[in-house]
């Protein structure tokens, strides 16, 4: 309103304009000068907290570090020594590894199950409440029942599995299967979120769409590839992008279930990249070679959310 | 015909619930389990084959924990970290987001970008620089320190502004026009206005902030200053060597069960908050 008074009323009150612009000036102020302290607190925080980090966590991943905190400019050495450092491999291996799976897995089951309840049937609220559960539960409480229930010698699952005739792996210490027992978990406990999300998405395809699809004669099967899944893509589109964040920086399920280094033989091998940040940057006290570590992550980050933006224009549909 | 066809509507609805409770079995087992070992003796809880119901309830290993381990401080550090920092960043948060909306100022679209760039970050660029800003402050081992980077959001004003955005604009002009300024058009129009918002903001700060693991880990290392979530995964740790599953899942079972219960009882607005983040 302001901004379409300020445009029109100069031309429209030529002849008193003086006054009227002083007065008109002073309310645009006045709206600049509340803007700016309402923004203010946040922009504050979000600059110290946030932003100049980023800054920093740059510059830090050209500098060595020494003892009590110090550390001194060393150009590229953190990146050299990083390309040269067989962890990294293990850890982008394992990064790509999750993320491939975990990703397209979770949202093709949380579609599954979003279609299901899309469907007119009772205890929708029940259903939605049961899935959401891992969701809701911290990391911490989840890995630790996990952690039993996969234990090779009492756990739950390898005793099910053996009463119908399989004999269960060592799920967390053994280092072949450890990555895969995680993705799992992860996505059993990212299920209820997306689903959310895609029910979302399906309540929002119009019905008669089905309608016209059933006088044509088409089926389910047919209906889901022709109306659900195309009328879908912008949900896909959003989940796919966060899952894909998230799955980069996996660290709670991966620290918490397969614990320290020393421990667990699997541990190493199935170390991620933000596994990777956090022993060198907080256990070991490698904070350049950390920050080097943070910057790789980013730099994915972003080539692959460029990639997947330019991507949906070929796949996504907005209607 | 319509025999027919209401006959093999009632089997896809029956398969459909076949369907979902089979996943749902899949969903809770490992809760149940939790509860159900929470209650076992040591003994029992290594039984080969496993028992399924403890044979007599071991109701005292939800005490030991709390004298094992300063669990109540857990608790207290959980509470005030996760009240403080959901009316921290509501009010912070909505406040930006009402000017963002709402007012048309120079630089508003720069700032905005700024934002943004917080949101498209990944954490772990942000945390060294962090550490050492909480480390020179000397709030290590503080709540100050789990508290205070958890005041701002780039997400929370995001989410808020997007909400905002959505209101009419007739609201404002009458207030304008009676005088009022924009903290007081924000403060009693647009507030009450946005209730579904705040509130969704509210359930998702709640929820990351009680389960948040990494920055209490990092720092926050004396057990009387840790959360639960570092707490438990203390208690698994190499400092701790507890491998009394009873007590852990006891001590689990009593981490959970808050956001459990704030999950069952505003169902309807953590679904509209996901809506809001994720339709947009």
């Amino acid at each position: 309103m302001n901004a379409m008074s300020s445009q029109l009323q100069p031309e429209m009150h030529a002849a008193v304009q003086p006054k009227t612009n002083k007065s008109l000036n002073r309310m645009k102020r006045s709206d600049w000068f509340w803007a700016y302290l309402m923004i203010a607190p946040t922009l504050i925080g979000l600059g110290v907290f946030y932003l100049w980090p980023i800054v920093q966590t740059i510059y830090l991943s050209f500098t060595k570090w020494g003892g009590f905190g110090k550390y001194k400019w060393a150009g590229l050495h953190n990146y050299e020594l990083l390309l040269k450092d067989p962890n990294l491999w293990i850890a982008l291996k394992n990064t790509l590894i999750y993320t491939v799976i975990a990703v397209p897995v979770g949202i093709a089951i949380s579609i599954f199950i979003a279609v299901l309840l899309n469907q007119k049937i009772k205890g929708i609220s029940i259903y939605r409440t049961l899935y959401f559960l891992p969701v809701v539960t911290m990391a911490a409480a989840v890995a630790m029942v996990w952690r039993w229930l996969y234990n090779a010698d009492y756990g739950l699952i390898n005793y099910l599995l053996g009463s119908i005739g399989i004999e269960g792996p060592r799920w967390i210490s053994d280092p072949a299967i450890a990555l895969y027992a995680v993705i799992i978990v992860a996505v059993w406990s990212s299920i209820g979120y997306n689903m959310v999300i895609f029910l979302a998405g399906l309540q929002g395809i119009p019905r008669s769409y089905y309608e016209a699809a059933e006088i044509d004669g088409a089926g389910p099967v047919r209906m889901f590839f022709k109306i659900t899944l195309p009328l879908l893509t912008p949900s896909i589109f959003f989940v796919s992008i966060t899952s894909l964040i998230g799955a980069f920086q996996v660290f709670d399920l991966i620290y918490l279930m397969l614990g320290s280094k020393m421990g667990n033989p699997a541990t190493e091998q199935t170390q991620t990249m933000a596994y990777l940040f956090f022993t060198n940057g907080f256990e070991s006290g490698n904070g350049g070679y950390a920050a080097a570590v943070a910057v790789v992550l980013l730099v994915m980050i972003l080539i692959v959310t460029a990639i997947q933006m330019k991507l949906q224009k070929k796949w996504v549909h907005y209607d | 015909m319509s025999v027919y066809t209401s006959r093999n509507k009632m089997g896809k609805k029956l398969l459909i619930h076949l369907l979902l409770i089979a996943g749902a079995l899949v969903m809770i087992a490992p809760f149940v389990w939790m509860v159900l070992t929470s209650l076992k003796s040591l003994g029992e809880s290594t039984q080969v084959p496993p028992v399924i119901l403890p044979t007599k309830y071991q109701w005292e290993n939800y005490t030991h924990i709390f004298e094992m381990l300063p669990f109540l401080d857990f608790y207290w550090n959980t509470v005030i970290t996760t009240v403080a920092k959901v009316i921290g960043q509501v009010f912070l948060c909505s406040l930006a987001a009402y000017a963002f909306a709402r007012i048309e100022f120079p630089g508003r679209n720069a700032l905005f970008i700024l934002f943004l760039t917080v949101l498209m970050v990944p954490g772990q660029v942000f945390l060294l620089p962090q550490f050492m800003i909480m480390k020179e402050l000397g709030w290590l081992n503080t709540l100050t320190a789990l508290i205070v980077p958890g005041l701002f959001s780039a997400f929370g004003t995001f989410l808020l502004r997007q909400f905002f955005m959505s209101l009419p604009k007739e609201l404002e002009e009458a207030a304008k026009l009676d005088g009022c300024n924009h903290f007081q058009i924000y403060w009693r129009i647009m507030l009450p206005l946005s209730k579904p918002g705040l509130i969704a903001l509210a359930i998702f700060v709640a929820l990351w902030s009680w389960n948040d693991l990494m920055w209490p880990l990092i720092v926050n290392s004396t057990p009387d200053k840790m959360p639960l979530s570092a707490g438990l995964a203390y208690l698994t740790g190499e400092h701790t060597n507890l491998t009394n599953y009873p007590i852990l899942m006891a001590g689990s079972v009593l981490a959970i069960w808050p956001m459990i219960i704030v999950f069952i009882f505003l169902q309807k607005h953590f679904v509209e908050g996901i809506t809001l983040t994720g339709s947009k």
